[in-house]
This record gives structure tokens, C-alpha cells and sequence, in this order.
């Protein structure tokens, strides 16, 4: 086969990928009120938007939000990942079933659900139900990295930290937790940037008392264009790329 | 006279519905090579992880000089163990492999340091302190093992099929570098391992394992020339088993017995043997000669396979009434009648002296056709 | 086995894992088969008696309209997907290994951005003044201003334009796995390239385009800011009328119900794949 023909094929796809999120970070230092038209470098969409004291207020709640929800099911994950590889109990299969069944469905039926459960219980809708509706959907994907991690484990590495006299609790802090370490920042990330991400869940579960970020720009993004918008996009643009670049830095050095 | 070590004392082991260790006793004796021998699943690695203290026997007691290890978590335990696969800290360099154990033992720096350096020199990897398990070759990660494995100064080590995962050129350096380390350290070495040939060229005894109860104990030769069964005889090395019957008993201490027809005269053996009873001779390749058809004497048969493996020449002869003969000749260029081809009828033969006698077993033990030397 | 961990422990660890995922798990989705049998009600969102009218209402003209129409073009973003995805996957399996890890990372940077930014962005180039449509006019092939924006085809592009890496990952993963002799085996057997892309290329990839379809069909059902941003009122998805009917209709049986469709339709898709895996599985690859 020629050699030409697919890699044209793949930059032409890359190129679709990409032109719209570089149309967002021109358009993002674009003077022009209209955003159609280009009107000269600015970072007034930039002052705009920390200007914007409610704006800044979304942004501290979704980062705030992230970090808690992204480090609870890290927390979760990896003692389920740990109860999952090490121990057999009744039931195990119906629980790898039910983390599986959480990653694959609609997220809109997970946040019906929980909004029904929120109702029910009487949880007032705000910082907690949003932390509990993000744990649980980020909680999968945690468990599989971490799992991934542990299935190349060698199940000799805590034996020999024993054999060479160190107890239970050492050989945990010694051995086990370096070695899955990579695992649960992966993890980690992971679920910081689905939280961040999120807007079918968020819709549902939030309350006035706790607005996050996406929820805004949706609220701003469904009428017309808001050239704030591209600002803000550009950030966390920036940001998720700092925090993927941090990722694969971490799994590949693990590697090694 | 050496002292005993370790005793193992009626250990029972049972996992699931399987029975793993049958009431197994095993005395160790201070510095000596010992190796655990058998087929996959006949309890030789159970029976080493009692001894490091990853499995606990249902029943029976380990015990080290006057103090009782049975329930002995395996920190505490004055032994230890070179894995499998090495089971390097991936985290950690070669250095602080090797210091983990003492590190444990709370010793204060300097002495960490120097221990080390020595374990390492013992090794030969005093340039690779500083490297990281996986920027080493395979014999070289292994050397680690062993280093961090011996540093604490333990009173045995316990090796768990450590050459397995080498190739065939370095096993053999390896076997010779481990013989060389228990002799300079002087410590007992338990080693277990399904490779016959590195059982018989390493160890000062063998216990041949199989179904968790002890098949024989003792040196290489004695396993290797008087095989205590037929499940020995056929996992230690390539047996010719020809079928015999007591044809008489003499009052000399021989017996003749009746081999294919021919009636040849062999040492009376161990077990008791009566007139007609039938049993298994048994004759190495290398025992075998092959004689010219011409002779007169030996069993008929022809040449169906012949493989030229170096200093040796090793053929397959099938006799006339079906029996398979594997010999192994030394190879003589000088000898005219030796090359026989394909086919070619010839004579087998064999030295007599050089037999062992084996009295029939229950069907059981008969079956086990499958298991691979 | 597991005695390096002990034992209050793992039963400190099962209970809250298992009590995570009854309360927050089981117990809601268990609420949503409920809700969807219950009678409407605006106050207490739902009342007794129990009745199927939730699902009768489904079959409802226009709401069969409009899911019949979210299905369409749900289908048509799988289907534009799998058509860029499959030779894109391809090609990339087939890229020096070094080039391939960069393109890898490339491909999962979008993911990694937020969703609704990108859709966005999006609206930026159709928009009815936007960069589309002054590109176009400038190269002179069209006179005026097209009507890109709040349309089913934007929709649908807004749809392939987030779920596309959905289809490629794992059609990438099973071309990965497709190994080499197998083509150079078919090749050898006698086999032409079309008859070698039928009898084994197909066969072999074909979990990986399942896998794909689940991932990218199901939620070009339920990502309801898609149309709220590019489709405007006429090209709704499943997932704005459940959200329509939740949030704002108040009509919960009848949300719950819709879902319950999703749920089974995400049921049946994971049946199939897990089929197509078992029968390469048996075939003795």
C-alpha cells in the first residue's frame, strides 16, 4: 500500500480535530466584540472574565469540587481495586459488574437517579450532592487503572519486603503503595479532569447554593456567543493539557 | 557428622480438597546443598514457603534448633528467600534492594553501607549500586536477589526455582556461582527446582517429591543409580524399563533372571524376591550396548532413530516384540561397526552389574506416563 | 493469599465499598425502574397508583417523533464515525511505534478538554456569520450566508466532533492486536485483498467497531448540550426530553421510562459485543 495515502488521511483528521480549538484560542485574544471578524490582539475577555466575581466564585467551587471528588474516589478506588485483587468474596462478580454497568451507561440515567435518591433522602442539592454524584462516576475509572496497575504486579514483592523482615504496615508503605503509586495519580487525574468536565451529571444534581463552572458556561453557551467564553475555554484548555502532559509523564516514567 | 538444622515433623498441607503435604518429615543439616525435586504440584514450593513462612501447615511443626517456627511470621524468621523471579523492589535502586533487609533490622548507617558494598562485591555488581532492577540483565537481577538475600547473614536460603528464567548457557554459570557462594558462605541452601540436571550436578541430597509425600532422599548418585521407585527412576534422567521374571535363586546372592529370553545373572536385591515373581530391570541409555547383528548376544531389533548430539550418539531401537530401547554410545570414530543406519537391524545388549532391580507397583504409580523429566 | 492485608481491614474495605455502591448505585437505579410505573404528580413528583402509562405515553406521535429522530441522527454519528474511524485506526496502526505514542497522546488531548468549550467552538466556525460561511464566501462558492447552525447537521457534527475518539480507541486497540501474519497468512492462502479485508480483517475487528458503537451510539443519545448549543428547538436528543421531563415538565414516570429505553438499549449493545468477542475467542484466535 502506498505510504502517502494514510498519512494524509491522519493529518487531514487531526486537522479536523484540532481547527476548532485553535479557532477558540485566537478568537480568545480577539479585540472584536462580534468574534466573527478579527479586530486586533487583546486580553480583555481575560480581565472580563476575572473581573467576574461570579465567574471567579464558579471556577474556585469547580476546582475545590475536583480536587475533593478526584481524591475521595482515588481513595475508594484503590482500596477497591485492593479488595478486588486480593481478597476472594462472595459477590465479587456483581461487584465488578456494578462498576462496569456505572462506566458504560448513559450518564443521564445515572443522573436521574441519583437525583431521585437525592430527593428521597432529602439532601439538600449542592457542594455534597455534587461531591457523592461525581465520586460515583468517576469511582470506575479508578478502580480499572488501578486494577491495570496491580494485575502486573508481583505478588512476590510484599513476600520478600516480609522475608527480608519488614511487618505488614512497612512492607504497605515501603513496597506496596510505591509501586501503585503512578497507578493512583493516574487515577487521580483522571478524575479530576471528569469532574471538571462534567455537565449531564452537574445539571441535575447541583443546587443554586454551589454553581461550578461548566453549568455557567453552559448557561452562557446555549444563546449566541460570548467571547469570554473562548477566554475561559483557552484556560482550561492550558490547564487539562498541564494535567494530561503530568499524567502520561507519571505513567511513563513508571515504566521504566 | 553434620548437626541438624531445620526439622519439618509430620507436615500436613491441604488446599481446597487437595491434599498439597502428606505428613512429611525432613531433617536439614547445617550447611549442606539440599534440593527439593518433582513434577509441578508435587508440594516442593509449599513445602519452602512453610519453611519461609508464607503458608502455615494444618498440621505438623517446623522447628530451627530448639526454637518452634511453625506460627513464626516470616519477618521473623532468621531465613531467606530468593524468589522466583527475583522479586526486585522496582522502586528501588540496587543499593537500597539490598539495604532493605537491614535497614529493617534498624543497623546504623555505616554498617548498612559496608555490608552491602561486601554482598555486592560477593555478586560481582559492586558498579551497579546505583542502577535500577530493570536497567539489569536477567543473571544480573539475579545476583541481586542472592546478594539481598544473603546480606542479612541467614541461617538457610531458600531458593525458589531461581534459574528458571535464564536461558540455558547462563544457568549453567549460575549453577556454578551458586555452588561457589554456599561453599565460601558456609549457610545451608534449600533449593527447589523441577530440573533433574540441576538437581544432580548442585545438590549434597535430593528429596525427590511427588503428591507431597517423599519419593527418595538421598545423594545424586543414589537417586540417580539406585532409584528408590519407578516414579524416581523415570523423573531422574532416561530409563529403559525391560520386564523380568525370577527365574532362579542362587545361593551366591544372585538371582537369575529372565529378560527377553535371555537368562542373565544379576545381584540379588533389597526387597524380597521369590521364583516366577516378576519385575522391572532397569538400564540408563548409556548402560545400553549396541551389537551387530551378527552377535550372538543380546535381543534382536532395528535402528528407528539416531541423533547425533556431540559426544554422544543417541538411537532408538525397536525390538522385535514391540519394546522401545533408548542408548546413548560414546562416540568412537575408530570403531567401523558403530555408525548404524536407519532400519538396520542390530542386537542390544548391556553390562551386567549395571542393572537395577525394581519390584512391580500398585497401577497407580504406573500410569504417571505423562510426567516430563 | 490475602493475609498480608488483615482482617478488620478488608471488612472496613468491602463495607464501604459495597455500601458506595448499594446506596449510590443500586438503590437510585432501582428508584428510576420504580418512578417509571408510578402515576405523575407535580407536588410529590410521583403518587400511587401504579401504571404503565409512562411507557404508553413513549409511544406517543410526538414523542415517538422525536425520539425517532434522536435515533436517526444518533445512528448517522456512529456511522460517520466508524467510517472516519476505521481506516483512521488503521493507518494509525500502522504508524513507526515512536510517531504512534505522540499520535496517541494527540488523539486524547480533545477528550481530556472540556466537552462544552469544544462544542462551542464550534458554534464559532457555523455560525451563520461565522468562519465557515465567510471562508466559503470569500473562495466564492457560495453568494450568501448558508444556515449551518441549528440544524440536524450540526448536531450531528457536534456529535461525531466529541464522541469520534470514543470509536477510534478501540478499533485502534483491536487493529493493534490484528497481527500481521494473519493478513500475510490470507495473502499466502491464496486470498485477494478484498476477499482477505471480508474473511478476516472484518471478523477480527469486529468487537473493536461493537465496542465503538456502544461507546460513541448511546451517548449520541443522552449528550443534551449538543443540541441546547448547535441544534436549536427541532433536533432534540433522548436526553433533552429526559431532562425536559425531569427538570422542568415535572413528568418523572415518564423520564424515568425514557431511560429505562437507554438503559436497555445500552443492555442489548453489551450483549452483542460481549458476543462477537466469544465467538473470535472460540474461533481459537
Amino acid at each position: 500500500m502506498s505510504r502517502w495515502l494514510p498519512r494524509t488521511y491522519l493529518t487531514l483528521v487531526y486537522l479536523l480535530l484540532y481547527v476548532p480549538i485553535a479557532v477558540l484560542v485566537v478568537f480568545s485574544f480577539n479585540d472584536s466584540r462580534t468574534g466573527y471578524e478579527w479586530g486586533g490582539l487583546s486580553f480583555r475577555w481575560y480581565e472580563a472574565l476575572f473581573n467576574n466575581r461570579a465567574m471567579v466564585q464558579a471556577m474556585w467551587n469547580s476546582l475545590w469540587l475536583a480536587l475533593s471528588a478526584a481524591t475521595v474516589s482515588t481513595l475508594i478506588g484503590a482500596l477497591t481495586a485492593l479488595a478486588l485483587h486480593r481478597y476472594r468474596f462472595r459477590g465479587k462478580q456483581v461487584l465488578n459488574g456494578m462498576l462496569f454497568i456505572v462506566m458504560m451507561s448513559p450518564e443521564i440515567v445515572l443522573a436521574i437517579s441519583l437525583l431521585g435518591l437525592f430527593l428521597m433522602v432529602g439532601l439538600q442539592l449542592g457542594y455534597v450532592s455534587l461531591l457523592l454524584a461525581h465520586v460515583t462516576f468517576c469511582l470506575p475509572f479508578v478502580v480499572i487503572t488501578v486494577m491495570a496497575r496491580l494485575s502486573g504486579f508481583d505478588e512476590r514483592l510484599p513476600e520478600a519486603a516480609r522475608d527480608l523482615g519488614a511487618s505488614d504496615f512497612t512492607m504497605t508503605r515501603t513496597v506496596l503503595i510505591p509501586v501503585i503509586m503512578p497507578a493512583l495519580l493516574a487515577g487521580w487525574l483522571l478524575g479530576f479532569t471528569l469532574s471538571l468536565d462534567d455537565v449531564v451529571v452537574s445539571t441535575f444534581v447541583s443546587g443554586p447554593s454551589y454553581e461550578i463552572l461548566p453549568l455557567r458556561i453552559y448557561s452562557m453557551v446555549r444563546v449566541g456567543l460570548k467571547p469570554e467564553v473562548n477566554a475561559l475555554g483557552t484556560l482550561l484548555l492550558v490547564f487539562s493539557l498541564v494535567m494530561l502532559m503530568l499524567s502520561q509523564w507519571i505513567l511513563l516514567r513508571s515504566k521504566r | 557428622m553434620k548437626q541438624t538444622l531445620l526439622s519439618l515433623s509430620k507436615l500436613s498441607k491441604q488446599f481446597d480438597d487437595r491434599k498439597v503435604l502428606d505428613s512429611l518429615d525432613l531433617e536439614i543439616l547445617d550447611g549442606e546443598f539440599i534440593t527439593l525435586l518433582g513434577p509441578s504440584g508435587c508440594g516442593k514450593t509449599t513445602l519452602l514457603r512453610m519453611m519461609a513462612g508464607f503458608e502455615h501447615p494444618d498440621e505438623g511443626s517446623i522447628t530451627l534448633g530448639s526454637q518452634d517456627l511453625t506460627h513464626t511470621p516470616p519477618e521473623a524468621r532468621p531465613l531467606n528467600t530468593v524468589f522466583q523471579n527475583y522479586a526486585l523492589f522496582p522502586h528501588m535502586s540496587v543499593f537500597d534492594n539490598v539495604a532493605y533487609g537491614l535497614k529493617m533490622e534498624k543497623r546504623p548507617k555505616p554498617e548498612i553501607k559496608q555490608r552491602v558494598e561486601e554482598a555486592l562485591a560477593m555478586v560481582q555488581l559492586e558498579d551497579f549500586a546505583k542502577r535500577k532492577p530493570h536497567q539489569l540483565s536477567g543473571g544480573q537481577q539475579q545476583r541481586v536477589a542472592i546478594a539481598r538475600a544473603v546480606v542479612k547473614r541467614p541461617k538457610m536460603l531458600l531458593l525458589d526455582e531461581p534459574l528458571s528464567a535464564l536461558d540455558y548457557k547462563l544457568r549453567r554459570t549460575m549453577q556454578v556461582e551458586l555452588k561457589r557462594l554456599q561453599r565460601e558462605l558456609g549457610i545451608t541452601f534449600v533449593f527447589v527446582t523441577h530440573d533433574q540436571e540441576e538437581a544432580l550436578s548442585m545438590s549434597d541430597r535430593i528429596v525427590v517429591l511427588k503428591d507431597g509425600l517423599i519419593q527418595q532422599l538421598g545423594t545424586p548418585r543414589e537417586v540417580y543409580e539406585r532409584p528408590a521407585n519407578l516414579f524416581t527412576a523415570r523423573f531422574v534422567g532416561e530409563t529403559n524399563f525391560f520386564p523380568g521374571r525370577v527365574d532362579a535363586l542362587n545361593d551366591d546372592g544372585t538371582i537369575i533372571v529372565d529378560v527377553f529370553g535371555l537368562k542373565r545373572r544379576f545381584r540379588k536385591p533389597d526387597f524380597s524376591v521369590v521364583k516366577g515373581q516378576p519385575l522391572h530391570v532397569l538400564l540408563r541409555p548409556e548402560d545400553i550396548r549396541v551389537l551387530a547383528p551378527g552377535d550372538d548376544d543380546g535381543v534382536a531389533g532395528k535402528v528407528v532413530e539416531r541423533n547425533y548430539k556431540g559426544s554422544t550418539l543417541d538411537s532408538v531401537i525397536h525390538l522385535t516384540d514391540g519394546t522401545e530401547v533408548l542408548a546413548s554410545e560414546f562416540f568412537d570414530e575408530d570403531d567401523p561397526t558403530f555408525d548404524y543406519r536407519l532400519g538396520e537391524p542390530v542386537r542390544v545388549s548391556w553390562v551386567d552389574g549395571w542393572e537395577w532391580l525394581l519390584p512391580e507397583e500398585p497401577a497407580v504409580v504406573a500410569e504417571e506416563e505423562t510426567v516430563d523429566g | 493469599m490475602g493475609n498480608t492485608l488483615q482482617q478488620p481491614f478488608r471488612t472496613a474495605v468491602l463495607v464501604l465499598v459495597w455500601g458506595w455502591l448499594l446506596f449510590l448505585v443500586f438503590t437510585p437505579n432501582l428508584l428510576v425502574v420504580g418512578a417509571s410505573v408510578m402515576t405523575r404528580d407535580p407536588s410529590t413528583f410521583i403518587s400511587l397508583p401504579m401504571n404503565l402509562d409512562a411507557y404508553r405515553q413513549l409511544l406517543n406521535p410526538l414523542y415517538l417523533d422525536v425520539f425517532l429522530h434522536s435515533l436517526y441522527m444518533a445512528a448517522m454519528t456512529t456511522l460517520i464515525c466508524l467510517l472516519i474511524g476505521y481506516p483512521f485506526a488503521w493507518s494509525l496502526s500502522k504508524v513507526a511505534r515512536k510517531n504512534r505514542l505522540l499520535l496517541i497522546f494527540l488523539l486524547i488531548v480533545p477528550f481530556w478538554t472540556n466537552s462544552l468549550v469544544r462544542t462551542y467552538a464550534l458554534k464559532l466556525i457555523l455560525a451563520t456569520n461565522g468562519l465557515l460561511n465567510n471562508a466559503l464566501m470569500a473562495m466564492g462558492i457560495i453568494d450568501e450566508p448558508m444556515q449551518m447552525l441549528y440544524t440536524e447537521g450540526a448536531v450531528i457534527i457536534g456529535l461525531v466532533y466529541l464522541l469520534l475518539p470514543f470509536m477510534i480507541l478501540p478499533l485502534y486497540t483491536v487493529f493493534e492486536d490484528l497481527r500481521e501474519d494473519f493478513l500475510r497468512a490470507s495473502h499466502d492462502l491464496g486470498a485477494g485483498r478484498w476477499s482477505t479485508f471480508i474473511h478476516v480483517i472484518v471478523p477480527l475487528t469486529l468487537p473493536g467497531v461493537l465496542a465503538g458503537v456502544m461507546l460513541v451510539l448511546l451517548p449520541a443519545m443522552g449528550l443534551f448540550f449538543v443540541p441546547d448549543v448547535l441544534g436549536g428547538s427541532r433536533n432534540l436528543l433522548v436526553g433533552n426530553v429526559i431532562k425536559n421531563q425531569f427538570l422542568d415538565a415535572r413528568n418523572w414516570p415518564f423520564g424515568a421510562a425514557a431511560s429505562i429505553m437507554l438503559t436497555l438499549a445500552m443492555a442489548f449493545l453489551m450483549f452483542a459485543h460481549r458476543l462477537s468477542k466469544r465467538r473470535i475467542g472460540e474461533d481459537g484466535v
